[in-house]
């Protein structure tokens, strides 16, 4: 009688979620088709001319915009609603049930999120190179996957504090989408960093952390760089959100819908 | 034979509301016991604080040498859950569901026998979101079962059923009888109760108010019933004291049926009356049941 080694359970948790992504079709297209469906209506929109703001091209600027955005979709978005509605179904509370440690659970959904996150990345990416010939110079790789690991982590955070203050998974799809979509358009992400915006979107921009993302994501493709393109401040301020979320995840965290309200509303359906 | 559950002095409250007023329950090991109570009596509340999902706040509680209040993962390897409000990715297969969780346990019955068990032999392969009702609740009966527990809460396991579905979870829940687990399962089926449980108790107001075997509870065994329809004549004209005499039905509870049948038979023919539809019967669980649980809620 031996029990099942930690490694292998994360293995088994992490490979379940993966397979439950990929047979949700929704969440499958808005994560991984959605930033594609947007990278090449705005590259057939604006032509792939030159960003004068920025001294890149359309398409350098909007892939890996666009790409990192499929990332938040698959950890901040993808975790926070999926949480919440296998709370709402009693997923959760048949886990807590059972023997296995929660934060194996909890370490399963974010490995997963975050693999489909590299998967968004790489379409998106392989996209602009195939289509539009998106440069990235090799030295800055090393900088791109540490942007990516710190942002898809910090992001798989925030998600999983969604679903702990979201009182249903209805509530944590609005929650999420109410607050990416409008914050992509102040962090530079739908629309490139233009030399007159307005003060107050430039503040709401630097107090959250998509807009941080974006920039330690980009840096390694701006081409006007000659450095690694570490950008140490965004990746430190993104760390910081992504601590500070995970840590009230961590405490607000419930696993069963308040009493009284769950039973009812199951049974209702169940039949 | 040594204790599986030994819980004394129980009490939960929620807020000004108590749950749960000093519940004692001893199941021995290898013990069918079924938890019988209307719907708010307190029966949910005490199996959610012997499964860990709650913490009490007075009492003792002991299962399987554990305290279920620290819900450690010791004791989570020998217990398994069957719940009302829990549910299965609907997107998992059969197989897969079992081997997930199967995997979460040292000792794990394998799938072929799981399935076997449960009868999803054919459905195996078939998505979660395809299965019916009942097949949904035997594989959460499955699930609750793949890691070989010693002991297993059945929370209303049949409710929603229809008969033949039932029939096939009691002889599920009968072979794991055989198997020599414990089960602690709560019901509304009188029917349930008698067919599966070595022993039954009856919470109502968050206490225990009758426990014993199906056949002795409420004195069951000692009282007979003489039921019969009586025309035109008022209840009180009879020699006998009715314990019910309603819309023309009589019933009387009797110690000694032969001598009150004998009563009652010479009085109705002595004054020429028919008692119609007579009948003489033991009182069923549910008649108890009603009795003991409307005497506690009155």
């Amino acid at each position: 009688m031996r029990r099942p080694s930690t490694f292998r359970l994360v293995r088994i948790q992490t490979g379940y979620q993966w397979k439950l992504f990929w047979r949700n079709p929704v969440a499958a297209f808005f994560t991984i088709l959605f930033p594609v469906m947007m990278f090449l209506i705005f590259t057939v929109i604006f032509g792939n001319e030159r960003i004068d703001e920025l001294g890149v091209t359309v398409a350098q600027f909007y892939a890996p915009a666009l790409g990192m955005f499929a990332a938040v979709s698959a950890t901040y978005t993808n975790l926070g609603i999926s949480t919440a509605y296998q709370r709402d179904f009693g997923v959760l509370k048949r886990i807590r049930g059972t023997p296995l440690p929660p934060w194996i659970y909890m370490a399963g959904k974010i490995l997963s999120a975050i693999a489909v996150a590299f998967i968004g990345v790489a379409i998106m990416l392989g996209l602009g190179v195939a289509l539009y010939g998106l440069r990235l110079d090799p030295t800055t790789l090393p900088a791109l996957v540490v942007s990516f690991v710190v942002g898809s982590a910090a992001f798989s955070a925030l998600g999983l504090l969604v679903a702990a203050v979201a009182p249903s998974g209805n509530a944590a799809s609005a929650i999420t989408n109410a607050t990416l979509l409008p914050l992509a358009f102040f962090s530079g992400v739908f629309i490139p960093p233009q030399a007159e915006t307005p003060r107050w979107i430039e503040f709401i921009g630097d107090v959250f952390p998509l807009k941080h993302f974006n920039e330690a994501f980009f840096a390694p493709f701006d081409p006007r760089r000659n450095d690694l393109a570490f950008e140490w401040g965004h990746l430190a301020y993104l760390a910081l959100w992504g601590l500070v979320g995970g840590y009230l995840a961590i405490r607000w965290f419930r696993w069963e819908l308040p009493q009284g309200t769950g039973s009812s509303r199951r049974r209702s359906t169940r039949r | 034979m040594a204790n599986a559950i030994e819980v004394r002095g129980l009490v939960k409250r929620y807020g000004d509301v108590v749950a749960v007023a000093g519940v004692d329950l001893t199941i021995a090991e290898g013990e069918v016991f079924a938890l019988l109570g209307p719907n708010g009596a307190g029966k949910t509340t005490t199996v959610e604080i012997l499964e860990g999902y709650r913490q009490r706040d007075a009492g003792s509680v002991s299962v399987l040498g554990f305290d279920p209040a620290e819900a450690s993962r010791a004791y989570k390897e020998r217990i398994g859950i069957v719940l009302q409000e829990t549910a299965i990715e609907p997107e998992l297969t059969v197989d897969e569901a079992l081997d997930i969780y199967g995997s979460l346990y040292p000792r794990r019955r394998p799938t072929d026998e799981i399935v076997e068990i449960v009868g999803l032999g054919e459905k195996r392969r078939a998505r979660v979101k395809t299965l019916s009702g009942g097949q949904k609740r035997r594989l959460e009966l499955a699930l609750g079962i793949v890691g070989d527990p010693d002991l297993v809460f059945l929370d209303e396991p049949t409710t929603g059923f229809d008969p033949s579905a039932r029939r096939q979870a009691w002889t599920i829940i009968d072979n794991l009888r055989s198997l020599g687990k414990t089960i602690l399962l709560t019901t509304h089926y009188m029917d349930e109760a008698q067919n599966l449980a070595d022993r039954v108790a009856v919470i109502a107001g968050g206490r225990i108010i009758a426990e014993g075997t199906p056949e002795t509870l409420g004195g069951r065994r000692d009282a007979t019933i003489v039921r019969f329809r009586l025309a035109d004549v008022a209840p009180d004209r009879l020699p006998l004291t009715p314990s019910r005499a309603d819309g023309g039905v009589v019933e009387i509870e009797s110690v000694d049926p032969t001598r009150d049948l004998h009563t009652l038979t010479d009085w109705a023919l002595a004054n020429g009356i028919e008692l119609e539809d007579l009948e003489v019967r033991r009182p069923s669980l549910e008649d108890v049941y009603l009795r003991l649980t409307g005497e506690a809620t009155s």
